[in-house]
């Protein structure tokens, strides 16, 4: 049974959690080396053996801007598909679904932001922009039936902002979803969310989308992003982001951690009961792997422990 | 200061409740918590450079000046077991007192308690375990064995007057029994709180425990000690630390143990993190609307000295993003 008390599971219904999607961030993104096509596949390829449901692959962004995906037509095409997974990749733009359609992309996604400075910052326009940039993706996507993911930075804080507001958050969510988005995931994107600001935005976002569409995304920057998603779950999300090995650092905080480890998170959520369909041994694997690719630590306190203890 | 949430069957609701009341801290999560700051003890215990004394009191006086109440001092045990703590006196003798501040000590015998109250200790702690295979590895002797050697350090300290803390280690996992029954924690609970103890610390030993046992361990304990006599002392050795305390927190536990900059590695797990850095654990009861009392920059500065001194990368999440945005 676990550790989860029975009245608990009916009401939440945690059989359903069997769709937590760890993601494999495009956090290969934020990696400084220039990672060769062929350890990707690999990657991607080890990932799709632990049973995880989504990862996402690559991203079909201009090569100008993110040098480290220009191998994205390549990565795609290579990656042996499971049957039990799904492939998204990100479009920030119609050029980029288009691009992504051609290599065999099934599933894309669309990234807005809740803070106006950060999206000048980051995408060179305003939200309102962005959206009609998006609406445009995920209309032609809907015709050609393939899924778009929603994701909205600076959920609970901005690098030039400071604190967001929560009704921003909620509007931006809401309008993603109301675009046909399935899903929307909730990125703390420097990692400064706690499980005060988390429940809170969680509380406005929850009155404009239904709990099933939406998904959180934390950064264990400030070391808060476990007890930040376990604050997510007690409020009925059940769908996560993570990052094997905890890739991708933190862009607005040179050296610190960015992406919150897949490994930690399945170690929290298999010992509460909740099922994930996900083989953390596997996922320890591949995140061996990448780390020695890369040459580095992982960010992952459960594979550290595990590779140190006798 | 609100009733005390034993049965978690209604957790999921009851935060949201908490919520909807629009203060962080709401009804189900303590308006304050206590934080016991146990770096320059147990964190410079694990630490494999030894200390200069001068380093360690002006850790601690920099700790009593960053807002903590509770600050372990040192380890009256023999020299020869722990050579880290074998200034033990000329540190209780160096640091500066601040009013309002315990700084205890562990006494695992007679003998330690003696020398401590001799040397001006106020308060001591004892340390038992939840596991026999444990006890008798760690100290040498069965679970029974220990309570029996305790109860004579709880009595004298009662006749002079000493406040007794009371550790549980082992509490949610053994490195050498695996898992660990709840109503065996539960038991040697209560025995330390029979005899005398004010307050039990959990310890997460290994920091292996989730949410999910971190519940059902913290529900077997306050069916014999009240909550309000708990404390939880998390290990982040597998991440696991701040999500393990928020469980605790909305369960009526108001009482934390930790590390400044995560002092202390794992004994159990070579290189492995240990304790959780105060840090992080300040900054998410901040962020939840909870009074610690401490003052998180203050605290960084101490976190900072001590890493210098040792050489080393603080632990603590928040201090490596603070110092490098």
């Amino acid at each position: 049974m676990g550790n989860v008390p029975t009245s608990v599971k009916h009401c939440l219904s945690y059989e359903q959690l069997i769709q937590d999607y760890p993601w494999l961030g495009s956090r290969l993104q934020e990696e400084k080396e220039m990672v060769p096509t062929r350890v990707k596949i690999q990657l991607i390829n080890m990932l799709s053996e632990t049973g995880l449901p989504v990862i996402e692959a690559t991203s079909f962004v201009s090569l100008k801007w993110v040098p480290q995906m220009a191998d994205h037509t390549e990565v795609l095409q290579a990656i042996h598909r499971s049957s039990h997974a799904r492939y998204p990749v990100l479009t920030p733009n119609m050029h980029g679904f288009q691009d992504a359609v051609a290599a065999g992309a099934t599933e894309v996604a669309v990234f807005g932001s809740a803070s106006e400075t950060f999206s000048q910052k980051n995408i060179y326009c305003s939200i309102d922009a962005s959206m009609l940039r998006f609406e445009e993706v995920i209309c032609t996507a809907k015709q050609q039936q393939i899924p778009v993911r929603g994701y909205v930075s600076c959920a609970l804080g901005c690098p030039y902002e400071g604190p967001i507001e929560p009704t921003k958050v909620a509007e931006v969510v809401k309008r993603l979803y109301e675009l046909g988005c399935y899903e929307v995931s909730l990125g703390d994107t420097i990692g400064v969310g706690t499980p005060g600001s988390m429940a809170k935005m969680l509380h406005y976002v929850m009155e404009e989308v239904p709990s099933s569409a939406l998904a959180v995304h934390c950064h264990d920057t400030y070391g808060q992003a476990l007890a930040n998603i376990l604050t997510a779950l007690q409020m009925g999300i059940c769908a996560v982001d993570s990052s094997v090995a905890g890739l991708g650092g933190c862009p607005y905080a040179q050296g610190s951690s960015g992406n919150v480890s897949t490994e930690d998170v399945l170690y929290m959520l298999h010992g509460m009961g909740i099922k994930t369909g996900v083989d953390l041994s596997k996922v320890i694997e591949a995140g061996d792997f990448i780390c020695k690719a890369l040459n580095r630590k992982t960010n992952s306190k459960v594979a550290q422990a595990r590779s140190k203890s006798s | 200061s609100g009733e005390v949430r034993v049965n978690v069957v209604e957790w999921g609701s009851g935060f949201l409740m908490s919520v909807q009341d629009g203060a962080s801290a709401g009804k189900t999560l303590p308006e304050r918590v206590k934080i016991v700051e146990v770096g320059p003890r147990d964190g410079l215990q694990n630490e494999k450079t030894v200390v200069p004394s001068e380093v360690k009191i002006h850790l601690i006086d920099m700790l009593s000046e960053a807002g903590l109440s509770v600050i372990e001092a040192t380890s009256f045990v023999s020299p020869k077991w722990v050579p880290q703590m074998a200034d033990q006196v000329e540190v209780m003798m160096g640091i500066h007192r601040r009013p309002g501040v315990s700084y205890p000590v562990l006494t695992p015998n007679l003998k330690g308690f003696l020398a401590a109250v001799n040397a001006g200790a106020a308060e001591v702690a004892i340390f038992g375990a939840a596991s026999e295979l444990f006890s008798k590895k760690n100290i040498n002797c069965s679970v029974d064995e220990s309570l029996q050697r305790f109860e004579v350090v709880t009595k004298a300290a009662k006749e002079a007057g000493v406040p007794v803390r009371g550790y549980v280690s082992c509490v949610l996992g053994c490195p050498y029994e695996g898992k660990v029954s709840p109503d065996k924690v539960a038991q040697v609970a209560k025995r330390l709180y029979s005899m005398g103890c004010y307050e039990i610390s959990l310890g997460d030993t290994i920091g292996v425990g989730t949410p999910g046992g971190m519940t059902e361990m913290l529900q077997a304990v306050s069916r014999e000690v009240p909550v309000n006599a708990l404390a939880v002392h998390c290990h982040d050795t597998y991440g696991q630390a701040l999500a393990n305390i928020l469980i605790a927190l909305q369960m009526g536990i108001s009482v934390v143990d930790s590390s400044v900059a995560g002092l202390g590695g794992c004994p159990y797990a070579q290189g492995a993190s240990g304790n959780v850095a105060t840090e992080d654990v300040v900054y998410m009861l901040h962020g939840l609307g909870i009074q610690t009392g401490v003052d998180l920059p203050k605290l960084m500065d101490a976190g900072a000295f001590i890493c210098r001194s040792l050489n080393k990368k603080t632990s603590s999440k928040v201090a490596q993003a603070t110092c490098k945005l």
